[in-house]
């Protein structure tokens, strides 16, 4: 049961006021992309040990969509920041950097 | 034979005695009893059957590890089955029945299964039921049936209640034994919010029964000081019979608290699930002594040696009259001594180390007993109880050297602490040569959100065996997680326990260390799913490495044992058999909760009526007076139909459609979901999530659509309103209207976040009426006040006005293909409207109708429903709706899954209406079979019925289903085997039925 902090609200919100969204920062492919760039967009997902992007909605609470940054070994949460963004922040990349040197995850690092 | 001794019993009250009955027979125990001491003070050894061979057994532990004794309690709708014997605190009027035979606990049939114990190896789950395959149906399944699963389940409705505690506290610390006090007191003192929780009714754990003192005090007069400090203190909470369930992410722990188990009279819940966020946690849960591993070690009256001795010195009971203790460690000796002292003839101590012990036994030599260095058990005989033991040489194969008639063995392997609720969110373990035992690594524990350990093992739990060294890692634990907490520690002075000097454990797997085959397939490693040291062994040879696979290829450690008792044994065993050491092996993993928790405490509050909200419309209260039958619709209830005069549903839902298709009738259809959806890119955002297009649409027109998910799949239907020109109406499904919206909502925020549109669902708002047939009209124009002529309002247009006074948005949309009105209100004015609609189509007369007959109506025009026609597998172009795809636009939410191969295949099932040749009805979901059989010998299949009914207006059944080629095979005659083996012929027709032309709803 993670506790994550909804960066719109500011409300230290408990899992069960949260729904889950899948992976973060997916580019949305549509009519005239290629079958292997539709496959990947829709199904392809990072499944890492340690650090990971995800969507998450305060779905009980303000209701906005939000990305939390966490490891998914130790569960540590690195920050959370809001969802309209095709990146991580900086000042969230630089939060994992500080605790997790060299950390990549798809083309970020 | 085990019975009631003098002089001893501190948890009991000889003044108080409780009368309970056990399979049936009446018998008499004490006030501060256990079921199990109670049993065993009645010389009740034989508690149950073994799961797979039906052995007799009996209690082997006094505490929550016990493998054997677990019973049926209570009876009708508070039985209880799996209850633990050793945990169960006894009351007046208890009924317990044994589990796991039959006929009778004393004569077991199953028990034949032991003489073809070799038939039943390791594995036999996957290997001895699989051939021959005539042999399933009337051979393996009924003996699977006759002998699967643990106790029966209960057949009434529980009678008890539950609740939740949401609870927040900087510290949790979970055991109550000397270990969790002080840790308690030490956390407490620095002003956090601790909350103390203890599985059983008392505080202290094994201290006061393994002796030793406390800052010069008996152990007992320290935990009362202990208490009354604590008590004294506002910032700590006590909770005893609260057990520490399970420790999760980010400090969320569940305890389990058992309210009236032991008072069943009691008002108010029965257990209580503790919800608890904690800053940081203690797990104080002490150790578990190991069995260890002889031949016969499962016989009644084999005992864990720390289990007799707190039968002895808590209830005043011994087990047995002449015993034997057989050990690799000092603490068995503590046994030795208490039981000399209760008067129980100890007959021998069998120390399997060649040196003995340290002071402990030196004590029990003052004492008279004789101990027997170097010295093992090669067996154990006796049918329901133990009768003899066979005494050998530890290094040896089991060659008897001395036969020794005796009634119960106690027996002790050495302790392993109580890990758990350490490892269940992620603590890691090392192992401890000197002890032989796994412990918590504190380098490696749980970790909360900012990354540091929120979890502190203390005393026996984190490996500190002895008093003194457990009250002082306690202490220390208390002081470092408080101010982990963000609380100073005090400097007070850590407790001094005594000290005994022990000699070292020496690790014994098996005994005799080369036991003979014969010995090892009678040794015990798992009492409750019957497995044996020669069942690892084997697995092993198999080729079975991890000690994952190995635990379910043998089912070792499996169902409410958990790695309790049988688990390092176990993996000890193994690890011998691979030629690995046990910490390259590993353990299995430890999920929650420590043990079994009720459903009842699960589920708490929400049961029954408060499950969930139910929802109700405007004018639900009309509908309950009016006799309507509810059909659960998510969490609305909707009326199924209205019976008049004693008719049946079935013939009201036929009245209602005939009624509505020659007159008028009236739906509530107010649960239809509404989404507003408005800004400047509204139209071009609805373009995006319905298929067809939204954006051309003039205002005061509607429109039909269809939403797919971007996987392609139809997810949801209805028809959209365009208000004015940057305001969209959506109506959705019944049961779509929340997650439709959040759909919306997720596009808009994580895609289109720049688009200017916002969302709100006003389903709530509104209360809606589908006025629906021929005289739909007619009523209308009764009311008056505003044109409701085909002129000013024609098909799928929509209109303000007022009607019978009442302020409306009347559309004229029509899901039966009648002339139908449907007429949104302010919901607070459902009602109203609703009665005058009643009054004036009265002369009409028009009658209510359920969502029965809506069903039928739509299904005669061949309209399709979400959830019928569909599955989450289905596309549009299944379903012939291809007219609501835009071809114009460049894209849309599934237009790119729709591309892809399998959604074109022309073999993909589509849309047809079914024709039954007799008139009659097809059994909902029955399959179309085709010629030959599948890979798995299955029929082949060719189509699906999706909906069927009795239409009253063909009078005959109708049906709807996808059919491989379907719409190219009008007048073929399929086959659709029902469940009940007869077979109905249907011929395929177009999936509308009446009205072809649609002239009736065009009027
Ligand atoms: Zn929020």
């Amino acid at each position: 049961m993670l506790i994550l902090t909804c960066p719109y609200c500011g409300v230290d919100a408990e899992e069960t006021e949260l729904a889950p969204g899948g992976e973060a920062h997916l580019k949305r492919f549509g009519p005239g992309a290629s079958d292997e760039e539709f496959r990947d967009y829709l199904f392809a997902r990072e499944n890492p040990k340690g650090v990971h992007f995800e969507r998450w909605r305060h779905a009980h609470g303000c209701g906005k969509w939000f990305h939390a940054a966490r490891c998914t070994m130790t569960l540590e949460v690195f920050g959370t920041y809001p969802a309209q963004t095709t990146k991580p922040p900086k000042a969230i990349r630089e939060a994992i950097t500080a605790k997790r040197p060299g950390w990549t995850w798809r083309e970020f690092e | 034979m085990s019975t009631r001794i003098a002089n001893q019993g501190r948890l009991i009250d000889r003044s108080k005695p409780v009368r309970f009955t056990f399979n049936g027979k009446s018998l008499q125990g004490y006030a501060g009893d256990t079921l199990a001491s109670a049993l065993l003070a009645n010389d009740q050894m034989l508690v149950g059957r073994s799961f797979k061979y039906h052995r007799p057994r009996g209690i082997v532990a006094s505490g929550a590890e016990e493998p054997n004794a677990l019973v049926g309690l209570g009876q009708g709708e508070t039985f209880e089955p799996n209850q633990r014997a050793t945990t169960t605190e006894l009351f007046d009027g208890l009924t317990a029945q044994s589990q796991n035979h039959w006929p009778s606990l004393e004569f077991d049939i199953g028990a034949v299964n032991s003489a073809f114990a070799r038939f039943l190896p390791g594995g036999f789950y996957y290997k001895t039921f699989i051939h021959p395959r005539a042999f399933w149906k009337h051979v393996y399944e009924p003996f699977i049936r006759q002998s699967a699963g643990l106790g029966k389940a209960p057949k009434d409705r529980d009678a008890d209640t539950y609740e939740h505690f949401y609870v927040f506290a900087d510290l949790v610390v979970i055991g109550g034994g000397v270990a969790g006090l002080q840790a308690a007191k030490a956390a407490g003192e620095t002003g956090a919010r601790v909350l103390l929780i203890e599985q059983t009714a008392h505080w202290g754990g094994r201290a006061p029964v393994d002796g030793g003192e406390i800052d010069g005090m008996a152990p007992e007069d320290w935990i009362a000081q202990t208490l009354d400090a604590l008590r004294a203190m506002p910032n700590v909470t006590l909770r005893a019979r609260c057990m520490g369930s399970g420790v999760y992410d980010h400090g969320y722990v569940l305890g389990y608290e058992r309210l009236t188990d032991h008072a069943p009279e009691t008002a108010g819940p029965r257990h209580r699930l503790w919800r608890i966020r904690a800053g940081q946690v203690i797990t104080a849960t002490g150790a578990i002594e190991r069995p260890l591993s002889f031949a016969g070690n499962d016989v009644p009256g084999v005992m864990l040696a720390s289990a007799m001795r707190d039968y002895a010195v808590n209830y005043g009971v011994a087990p047995g009259r002449r015993v034997i203790v057989v050990t690799n460690n000092d603490d068995a000796y503590r046994t030795a001594i208490a039981l000399k002292r209760a008067g129980i003839d100890v007959l021998r101590v069998l120390d399997a180390r060649t040196s003995g012990g340290g002071a402990l036994m030196e004590e029990a030599k003052a004492q008279g007993i004789r101990i027997d260095c170097g010295r093992a058990i090669a067996k154990v005989t006796g049918g329901k109880r133990v009768a003899k033991v066979a005494i050998c040489a530890q290094e040896g194969q089991g060659a008897a050297l001395e036969e020794v008639a005796c009634d119960a063995v106690a027996m002790s392997g050495g302790w392993s602490p109580v890990v758990h609720l350490w490892s269940h969110c992620g603590g890691k373990l090392i192992w401890d040569d000197a002890w032989a035992m796994f412990r918590p690594d504190p380098a490696r524990a749980p970790t909360g959100a900012d990354g540091r350990p929120f979890v502190t093992a203390a005393g026996a739990a984190n490996g500190e065996l002895t008093l003194g060294a457990t009250l002082a890692d306690a202490d220390a634990a208390g002081k470092a997680a408080a101010k982990s907490a963000g609380f100073k520690p005090r400097r007070i002075r850590t407790p001094q326990g005594s000290v005994t000097d022990e000699a070292p454990l020496v690790p014994v797997w098996l005994m005799p260390r080369a036991a003979k085959v014969e010995l090892r397939a009678k040794a015990w490693l798992d009492y409750q799913n019957d497995v044996k040291v020669s069942d690892v062994q084997l697995a092993a040879r198999e080729g079975y490495e991890s000690v994952e696979h190995t635990k379910r290829y043998t089912t070792l450690g499996m169902a409410t044992d958990q790695g309790k008792l049988s688990n390092i044994n176990g993996l000890a065993t193994l690890s011998e058999a691979l030629g690995e050491a046990i910490p390259q092996v590993g353990t299995t993993t430890f999920r929650p909760p420590y043990t079994p928790i009720s459903f009842g405490a699960i589920a708490g509050e929400a049961r029954g009526a408060v499950f969930q909200p139910l929802r109700r419309t405007p004018i639900h209260d009309w509908h309950e007076a009016h006799g309507a039958t509810w059909e659960p619709v998510g969490q609305w209830r909707r009326p199924y139909t209205y019976p008049q005069n004693g008719e049946t549903p079935h013939d009201a839902v036929m009245r209602e459609v005939r009624n509505t298709r020659q007159a008028v009738g009236m739906l509530d259809a107010s649960t239809l979901g509404k989404i507003l959806v408005r800004g400047p890119d509204a139209g071009r955002f609805l373009d995006l999530l319905y298929t067809n297009m939204m954006s051309t649409l003039k205002p005061g027109k509607c429109r039909y659509g269809l939403m797919c998910s971007e996987n392609g799949f139809l997810m949801d239907d209805g028809v959209v309103a365009r208000i004015d020109e940057e305001t969209f109406l959506c109506h959705t499904t019944t049961g779509g209207a929340e997650h439709i919206h959040a759909h919306m909502e997720e596009w808009l925020q994580t895609e289109w976040w720049d688009w200017q549109v916002y969302t709100a669902n006003v389903t709530e708002q509104y209360a809606q009426i589908a006025v629906v047939g021929p005289k739909a009209r007619a009523v209308l124009e009764k009311l008056g006040g505003m044109d409701v002529s085909k002129e000013t309002l024609p098909f799928m247009a929509w209109a303000d006005g007022t009607l019978g006074g009442i302020g409306v948005r009347l559309y004229r949309i029509s899901f039966s293909g009648e002339l139908s009105y449907e007429i949104a209100v302010r919901a607070g004015q459902g009602r109203a409207l609703w009665d005058r609609l009643t009054q004036a189509g009265a002369e009409f007369g028009m009658m209510p109708y359920g969502t029965e007959a809506l069903h039928i109506m739509r299904a005669e025009k061949g309209f399709i429903m979400i959830g019928d026609e569909t599955d989450g597998t289905v596309i549009p172009q299944d379903l012939g709706l291809g007219w609501a795809i835009s071809k114009k636009k460049e894209d849309y939410l599934g237009k790119r899954a729709q591309q892809r191969s399998h959604m074109t295949d022309p073999t993909r099932w589509k849309l047809v209406g079914l024709e039954t040749l007799d008139g009659g009805v097809l059994p909902d979901g029955a399959y179309a079979v085709a010629e030959g059989t599948n890979a798995n010998g299955q029929r082949n299949v060719q189509g699906r019925v999706t909906s069927t009914y009795q239409s009253p207006t063909l009078g005959r059944g109708i049906a709807m289903g996808l059919v491989l080629h379907g719409p190219d095979r009008m007048g073929e005659v399929l086959e659709f085997p029902g469940t009940d083996g007869k077979i109905s012929k249907a011929r395929i027709v177009d999936p509308v039925f009446y009205d072809k032309d649609g002239e009736k709803q065009n009027v």
